[in-house]
């Protein structure tokens, strides 16, 4: 008897229930989610990595700022556990080699090319719904609430994290989300701000590294801007010749 | 009841004369469905199919439960029916043909419940039925209870014989209906249909069909055939290619929907007909013996197919590198599940441009909203002289004043000029 009082009344032990949840902290326990690779953000993020079974919205501040090299670690680790990545209606070609160079097994990589927004919506709710994915990324264009609502419910009990690409003006509007990134650069990394989280809000950005790793420490200009074609032959250029 | 009697009482009476062929292809499409439940299926022309379901009871978990699914799977394929139960199958059939939807679990209780069934079950000629009539004999029950030598003098040995199948008396064995190896099956539609809605109603009864064939023969099949009928043009063939052999009725559902959604029906479809031709083995799906937490993984085959029959073939696509210099031909779509080659390229871009895209050059400098930085290169490429579509070209990677980082490169033949190719995101 004693001992059940104890245990209901140890307050420790109430606060490791999943169910009780507070206020300042992040809800972890029940949230599976991919780590992402980043010690710094996996901290920040509910559940310690990108959310399994849920929305998040990527809104770089513009293209190419980082964030693909953001879900990079994530997607090489689902690929390489032999889970499929599946790509809707990506805005270019996803360029080989330099997937495989960040360790994605290309193999498991598959696009799906849509003819409009509406076929978009249909093949990524057709992706979260069928479970059978490591990872979803789409680009809808001018998604509506009740759209992105619908996602989010397909996405929920499974087990891949989803990640809507969106213009940066989305930031302003509201998302059935649970975690909404936004990405913007702060010198010559990559700050990301959590807009929304489960848990309290993140008041500063996390600055991580965004460049690859070849120009990463040359953060210089190259020697001698070249003026002209003829200039442009003194070079030390890598030739690669056939 | 004569045709011309019938037509003044309901004008509107439509008129079809019966098509023995098709009742017998019937038939045996129910049968072949029906096997999915037990191994023991016998025919009975021209209405009627048996089942030997007493080793099967539990397997699908009680009789009840059977009878359950036995009626939707009739319904599903838009047979009526009626469901009748006995020791012997001579006394079930005549239950069933009768109309009493009745279960008799002991031999003891047939005599009672036969005795009330008319006579007509028997299915004699129109003579005997009259000199049963004559002699004020409706039911079984009353033609039993006359003198048995008496009876077989007037009527003949085989009638008395009859009443002892039924009765388990004299054995009663039976051909089992053998499952053919392919599958076929057509329906006439009732009217000219051009909504794919219908259509996909008129559908389902044979997927049906084909997935309780598929059951019993304990396989799959990896590719079929719908091919719709018209009155005049050529039959429309839906060819449906699967990622694995399934009999998943819900999935062909789905997979049909998509195509039918797409179709552009030329005229009214008259017939529908399926087809499958390779059946394969297929094992049933084992279920785990602990429940997994969550939404159960899908069928990775299922999504390609189902995205694939609404997009198209080529809307689902995998990308892989080539041993190749030039940027367009060393990252390229593909099929899908390519084996991929290890290879190295340097530093490359996450997304490549379908095509460069020509940048503005501003006082020697290249240009995309703002002047570009410069960060990394040259890296030359000079290849394909062999099919025509050489390159010459140094390659930077360069920061737009936001901070993205691209890839662009100097053309170094005829004009020149910068070209964006790519964006490293």
């Amino acid at each position: 008897m004693n001992s059940t009082a104890s245990a209901f009344c140890s307050l420790p032990a109430l606060l490791d229930r999943p169910d009780i949840w507070r206020g300042d902290g992040l809800s972890r326990a029940g949230t599976p989610a991919v780590p992402c690779g980043f010690p710094g953000l996996d901290a920040e993020l509910p559940g310690g990595g990108w959310p399994a079974g849920a929305l998040t919205e990527i809104l770089p501040a513009h293209e190419g700022i980082g964030e693909l090299r953001l879900l990079g670690p994530a997607l090489a680790g689902l690929s390489q556990r032999g889970l499929r990545l599946v790509w809707i209606a990506p805005p270019h070609l996803p360029y080989a080699p330099a997937l495989a160079a960040a360790g994605i097994d290309i193999a498991n990589l598959v696009i799906v090319r849509t003819a409009s927004p509406k076929e978009t919506l249909w093949a990524t709710e057709q992706a979260l719904v069928s479970n059978a994915c490591g990872a979803v990324l789409a680009w809808p264009r001018g998604a509506k609430y009740a759209e992105l609502r619908r996602l989010q419910i397909a996405a929920e009990g499974g087990r891949a994290p989803a990640f809507l690409f969106r213009v940066p003006e989305a930031a302003g509007e509201s998302s059935p989300a649970p975690l909404r990134i936004a990405l913007g650069t702060s010198g010559g990394g990559l700050a990301v701000r959590v807009v929304k989280r489960r848990g309290a809000p993140l008041a500063r950005p996390v600055l991580l590294p965004a460049m690859p790793p070849a120009v990463r420490g040359k953060n210089h200009h190259v020697d001698r801007p070249p003026a002209a074609p003829a200039a442009a032959r003194d070079f030390p250029a890598r030739l690669v010749h056939a | 009841m004569a045709v011309s009697a019938a037509l003044a009482l309901a004008p509107r009476l439509r008129v079809a004369p019966r098509d023995p062929a098709t009742e017998t292809e019937a038939l045996l499409g129910v049968a072949g469905w029906a096997a999915q439940f037990t191994p023991g299926v016998a025919l009975e022309f021209p209405d009627g199919v048996l089942l030997e379901v007493s080793g099967s009871l539990k397997l699908f978990g009680g009789l009840e439960s059977l009878l359950e699914r036995l009626r939707r799977g009739l319904a599903e394929m838009g047979w009526s029916s009626v469901l009748a139960g006995a020791p012997t199958p001579r006394a079930a059939f005549w239950l069933a043909w009768a109309g009493k939807q009745k279960f008799i679990g002991e031999s003891a209780e047939l005599d009672p419940v036969l005795a009330e069934l008319p006579v007509e079950v028997l299915r004699c000629n129109d003579e005997t039925l009259a000199a049963f009539e004559a002699i004020g004999v409706r039911t079984l029950g009353e033609l039993r209870a006359l003198p048995r030598e008496g009876m077989a003098r007037r009527f003949g040995q085989g009638l008395l014989a009859e009443f002892d199948r039924a009765l388990g008396r004299l054995p009663d064995p039976r051909n089992f209906f053998v499952l053919p190896a392919r599958f076929r099956a057509a329906i006439e539609l009732p009217a000219e249909v051009t909504q794919a809605e219908a259509l996909l109603f008129a559908a389902r009864r044979l997927i049906v069909q084909l997935a309780g064939f598929l059951a019993a023969r304990s396989s799959g099949v990896q590719r079929f055939a719908l091919r719709l009928g018209h009155r005049d043009r050529a039959a429309t063939e839906i060819a449906i290619g699967l990622v694995a052999p399934s009999r998943d009725a819900e999935h062909f559902t789905l997979l049909l929907r998509e195509r039918f959604a797409g179709l552009d029906l030329a005229e009214p479809v008259r017939e529908l007909a399926l087809q499958a031709d390779e059946v394969v083995p297929l094992a049933g799906n084992n279920l785990g013996l602990l429940l997994e937490q969550g939404k159960p993984p899908g069928d990775w085959g299922h999504l390609i197919e189902r995205l694939r029959a609404r997009l198209g073939v080529e809307a689902v696509l995998g990308i892989a590198n080539r041993a190749e210099h030039r940027p367009e031909h060393a990252g390229v779509i593909t099929d899908l599940e390519e084996k991929q080659l290890q290879l190295y390229f340097g530093e490359r871009p996450f997304w490549l441009l379908d095509r460069p895209k020509p940048l503005a050059e501003i006082g020697a400098v290249p240009s995309l909203d703002g002047p570009l930085d410069l960060l990394a290169g040259p890296e030359r490429i000079e290849s394909g002289w062999w099919d025509g579509e050489d390159v010459a070209r140094d390659y930077f990677v360069a920061r737009m004043q936001s901070e993205a980082l691209v890839w662009i490169y100097r053309e170094r033949r005829g004009e020149g000029g910068w070209y964006l190719h790519g964006v490293f995101a």
